[in-house]
């Protein structure tokens, strides 16, 4: 295929041809093109569908502000929707399929919602969708999202990596147009430490598609000079194909480097794109401007576009869309676009500028006081239809309108930190305000200094007074110093169909719409029309909106208002976002000292915070995980059961304070507990609920070694140190996490001693009269290995925690397994760990759940009234302590066939079942093999003095309802007699 | 995103740190009434403007620090140790 719409010159590369396809069709390229530029050079004019209304679109713009030509890029698992047509780099084998069309671009079946456009304005789905209300989820939603839309997910899992990076800098300069690139030279040349991010491939911003000149020669061969001057400084990195997203806090900047996008495909182990950090001392934005549309009846069709992308099109990418075209301006800029088409031989039908002393020109015909008011051509434009300043109508011919409505700077990165744009009459367009965030100036176009030599200016300017540079400025390159010239004109009159926002199809008449139906917020607007809220924010919207507006209200543009900007500037992947944590690398994962030995075994593992533990170990044979689980719990309690509890918290408190201290985080007393002996500890947030609990052994006068629950480990540590050092300054005492430093096995069954035995140096009795419950102590083990044995128990048994160096962690189970084997030693993971805590009644994280008290847990006697604790004062709050108040109970089903869910409440036999009527709730379920039924702790209203009543218990939802009896919560030696053997 | 000047540390960002609350609140004695610790734990000021929260270097030190930050801007004026024995050694007053 002919490229037949290639000029002369550019800045791309004709000694290589690239090949791409577009909607399954071949073309070709060059190297330096984007996919828009490419397909114009082709001929292909229309790109897309529009969201709503189904219109066949084209390319507006020649930059990241696209509002139309959103495509999908790449197929298969790589399959990117909305990529914007305009800022994709071409690369050989490139494939785009257009998107929100069926069944070809050409005839879009879905196209018939643009002829009951009446019907489909600014509400509708408001208005049309609201009855009957059931319908909305099952019936017009999904229908809606089919017809509406844009591209499709590929739904399979990306294949590409994506990084996350860190960088620091004196100076990031965002943009390199001419105030860019002069404020890099300035900054760089003193010394300083500059980062020149630029979201194009090619540096040089607006010179590349300009035939102006600096120092007598083409603006490009300075562009040229400065960036390679610019590369060969160690102090300087240049950054393209890097949109800096958003102005964040403290000077911090994001930024998404593209570094593989252009290429066919990635190199191994390379990322795509890395979204980075940038931490600056001052920033500079040199982010130019947007040009904006006027908009006129039918002006979305294929062909019409921003009189600077035709430009940019035809001067950096040698393209045009047509070889007649026409402008339509109200500024003297929309003449340069016909001028620097002329000169590369593309005919000119005319300039209509809207301003009745409109510049006139020797190689083309200007309409002066015109207006373009209508179009025609089904798929791309064909001619324009204009009312001339006489009011007669004229049809120019034409396959492409460059339109030019003036400039607005980009300013979206100083409304980042809530900084509000002031307007600005002469350019009759917002200009930076003076809130910007800290740190960071605005140089160039985005200050609305539009020519060349006010870029340059201001960006050296900017630059020695973002450094403090003494000194005069640097000698600047000669260049254009053109005043704006300028008639603000938004919209055509009586322009209907004329379109604001074309990529969510918002028209002229749906803003009058939204005015007449009584939105007066420019906010309301935005949220009712959907105007600026696409992909592109309404880059080149958001104004013309704004404009009719503050017509309709009879009020000025700047008292009406504008929408500020938010990050990021563009689209970010979610990809991007997440970098390399996806799956199981979305955060760390910790291993117990056990976990290869638990592997070999054949595992299975669950999650636990960033833990993996061992939930249970199937054995040949087992298919179903209760028949593990039964097994475990069987073994445990008729013999012995071994399991890695390492991921419990361990908090080493050591100091002549110690004990004090520890009196002051626990309820429950500490002071006197003699060393060798471990307790149970309750600790109470400062409110009074309970927040976690645990054991402490006291090791020594002046050392405990305190347990936490795996969930709250951190937290715990966290409350203690706060403790410490803000509450208890003057307290001698030190506390560090050892919780990684000690593998921790918990040894549990009748013969649970015998087995410890075999491993415990002779030297140490470990028998009930020289260990007895609750002990704790140092020993060794296997011949001189030091370890901490505490005899405590989860399950109810008689148990034992041994702890070793973390080290030997995985040689100690290996050593228990293979001791073990005369007494059918069983490892058990945290599914029968935990249905034996449900057993034996004990209170674990769904207990303490951050609503329930001392009280409610049956500990209400422990909360010690000798002593005063962080949180005993307020558990004695009235609410907290008022006549039936929830207690832990143990339920079970009346008929032991059925089951006890956790979550399902507990209601009276008699009586509705809502809300009012509600006694209680069941907190943890387990199938008890010890008394073969289903079995549940439940936090019941008044039920220290409910045991042995009949109750329901209901899940309306589930639509669930078990008959259950209340018992105790201790289900499995209630006296506590076996852990005293 | 903001960033925190540990004395300690050196500058870092906030995800090293964890908040903690309002770092002006005098906790009464524990023996104090009911009203006391009331009035300490659940009648807070939200403040726009300058306020003195707890922060600790949680992925650094451990140490909670005393960090005058304004709520509105996110500036932050002042970082010191909570601990008046540390701020002491550091030669500022918390």
């Amino acid at each position: 295929m002919s490229q037949k719409n290639r000029l002369s010159g550019g800045q791309i590369d004709r000694n290589t041809t690239l090949n791409f396809t577009f909607d399954g069709k071949r073309y070709t390229a060059h190297p330096g093109d984007t996919l828009a530029s490419a397909l114009l050079a082709n001929g292909v004019r229309l790109m897309g569908r529009s969201f709503k209304y189904h219109r066949p679109r084209g390319v507006l713009t020649a930059g990241s502000e696209e509002p139309n030509a959103i495509v999908e890029l790449r197929s298969g698992n790589r399959q990117e929707p909305n990529t914007r047509a305009t800022t994709i780099e071409m690369f050989d084998g490139l494939s785009a399929n257009s998107q929100n069309r069926w069944p070809s671009l050409k005839f879009d079946a879905m196209a018939i919602n643009d002829r009951f456009s009446n019907f489909l304005t600014a509400g509708f789905y408001y208005k049309t969708f609201m009855w009957p209300a059931a319908f909305w989820e099952k019936i017009y939603e999904p229908i809606i999202r089919k017809a509406a839309g844009l591209g499709s997910l590929s739904m399979q899992e990306d294949p590409d990596e994506y990084d996350k990076g860190f960088r620091h800098c004196d100076l990031l300069i965002i943009g390199a147009g001419p105030s860019g690139l002069m404020a890099a030279l300035t900054a760089a040349r003193s010394g300083a430490d500059v980062i020149v991010a630029d979201e194009d491939f090619a540096m040089g911003g607006r010179l590349n598609s300009e035939t102006l000149s600096i120092n007598d020669a083409a603006a490009t061969d300075w562009v040229a000079q400065s960036v390679a001057e610019l590369s060969s400084m160690p102090n300087v990195r240049l950054m393209p194909r890097t949109t800096v997203i958003g102005a964040f806090d403290h000077g911090i900047y994001g930024a998404v480097e593209r570094v593989g996008d252009h290429l066919a495909s990635q190199p191994a182990g390379k990322p795509r794109q890395i979204l980075w950090r940038i931490y600056t001392k001052r920033a500079i934005l040199c982010a130019g401007a947007t040009e904006r549309p006027i908009a006129f009846e039918n002006n979305d069709r294929p062909g019409v576009m921003l009189a600077s992308a035709l430009r940019t099109y035809a001067n950096r990418f040698a393209a045009t869309p047509a070889q007649r075209v026409a402008v339509f301006t109200n500024n003297d800029d929309g003449h340069r676009t016909a001028a620097d088409l002329h000169a590369k031989g593309v005919k000119i039908a005319a300039v209509v500028d809207t301003r009745p002393d409109a510049p006139t020109s020797m190689d083309y015909e200007v309409l002066a006081g015109a207006q373009v008011v209508d179009s025609k051509g089904r798929l791309g434009l064909t001619f324009v239809e204009v009312k001339q300043a006489d009011g007669s109508n004229r049809t120019l011919e034409c396959g492409a309108l460059g339109v030019s409505g003036g400039w607005n700077p980009n300013v979206h990165l100083t409304c980042h930190q809530r900084g509000r744009p002031t307007w600005n009459d002469e350019l009759a367009a917002f200009v930076p305000g003076d809130d910007l965030p800290v740190g960071l100036s605005v140089a160039g176009a985005a200050t609305g200094g539009l020519s060349t030599h006010a870029a340059l200016e201001s960006g050296a300017k900017a630059a020695k007074a973002a450094l403090g540079l003494k000194g005069r400025l640097p000698k600047l390159p000669e260049a254009e110093d053109a005043p704006v010239s300028m008639t603000p004109f938004w919209y055509v009159k009586g322009a209907q169909r004329a379109w604001l926002d074309q990529q969510n199809d918002v028209t002229v008449k749906d803003v009058k719409l939204s005015h007449q139906e009584g939105f007066i917020s420019v906010e309301h607007l935005k949220r009712y029309t959907t105007l600026g809220m696409a992909t592109d924010q309404g880059k080149t919207s958001n104004m013309g909106a704004l404009a009719i507006m503050a017509e309709l209200t009879g009020k000025s543009i700047p008292e009406t208002g504008t929408t500020i900007f938010r990050p990021p500037y563009t689209p970010v992947p979610i990809a991007t976002m997440a970098g390399r944590m996806r799956g199981m690398e979305f955060h760390p994962t910790r291993l117990t000292p056990s976990h290869y030995w638990a592997k070999e075994q054949g595992a299975v593992f669950v999650e636990v915070g960033n833990w993996m533990r061992a939930q249970w170990f199937p054995k040949p044979g087992e298919t179903h995980w209760r028949q593990s689980v039964d097994r475990e719990i069987s073994q445990t309690r008729a013999s012995v059961g071994i399991c890695d509890c390492t991921t419990l918290g361990k908090i080493d408190v050591q100091g002549t304070d110690a004990a004090e201290f520890l009196n002051k985080v626990y309820c429950n007393a500490f002071a006197k507990l003699a060393v060798g002996k471990t307790r149970y500890g309750l600790m109470l947030r400062e409110d009074g609920i309970a927040m976690d609990d645990g054991t402490a052994a006291r090791m020594a006068e002046d050392h405990f070694v305190v347990t936490t629950t795996t969930a709250k480990a951190g937290n715990v540590y966290q409350h203690m140190e706060f403790v410490r050092q803000c509450l208890y300054p003057d307290m001698d005492v030190q506390l560090i996490s050892t919780t990684e430093a000690w593998a921790q096995i918990a040894v549990a069954g009748p013969n649970s001693r015998k087995l410890l035995q075999k491993i415990v140096d002779p030297e140490f009795d470990i028998s009930n009269e020289g260990f007895p419950f609750m002990g704790c102590g140092k020993i060794t083990v296997c011949g001189g290995l030091r370890a901490r044995l505490f005899r405590i128990s989860f399950s109810g048994e008689l148990a034992f925690e041994i702890a070793v160096p973390a080290r030997y962690g995985d040689a100690m189970m290996r050593r228990l397994m293979s001791e073990g084997k005369e007494f059918g030693v069983v490892p058990y993971g945290t599914e029968a760990l935990g249905a034996m805590r449900i057993e034996k009644g004990h209170a674990a994280g769904n207990e303490l759940n951050g609503t329930t008290t001392a009280l409610n847990l049956g500990m209400g006697r422990m909360v010690s009234k000798k002593k005063d604790s962080i949180g005993s004062t307020l558990s004695e709050r009235e609410g907290l302590n008022e006549e039936g108040a929830l207690m832990l109970v143990g339920v079970k089903p009346v008929d032991d066939t059925q089951k006890i869910t956790a979550g399902a409440h507990l209601m009276n036999v008699d009586g509705p079942v809502d809300a009012a009527h509600d006694q209680g709730y069941v907190t943890s379920a387990a199938y008890s093999p010890s008394i073969s039924s289903s079995i549940g702790l439940a936090f019941l209203k008044n039920g220290g003095e409910r045991k042995g009543e009949k109750m329901r218990l209901v899940s309306p939802l589930t639509n669930l309802t078990v008959d259950v009896e209340i018992v105790s919560a201790h289900f499995v030696d209630p006296e506590g007699e076996r852990l005293r053997a | 995103m903001i960033r925190i000047p540990c004395p300690f540390c050196g500058t870092r960002d906030h995800s090293e740190f964890s908040y903690g609350g309002d770092g002006s609140i005098q906790y009464p004695a524990l023996d104090a009434p009911v009203q006391d610790w009331h009035d300490a734990v659940f009648q807070r000021e939200n403040i726009c403007g300058v306020q003195t929260e707890t922060w600790q270097h949680v992925n650094g030190c451990r140490m909670w620090l005393l960090v005058d930050r304004d709520t509105m801007t996110h500036e932050i004026h002042d970082v010191r140790p909570a601990h008046p024995g540390m701020a002491k050694v550091l030669g500022v007053t918390s």
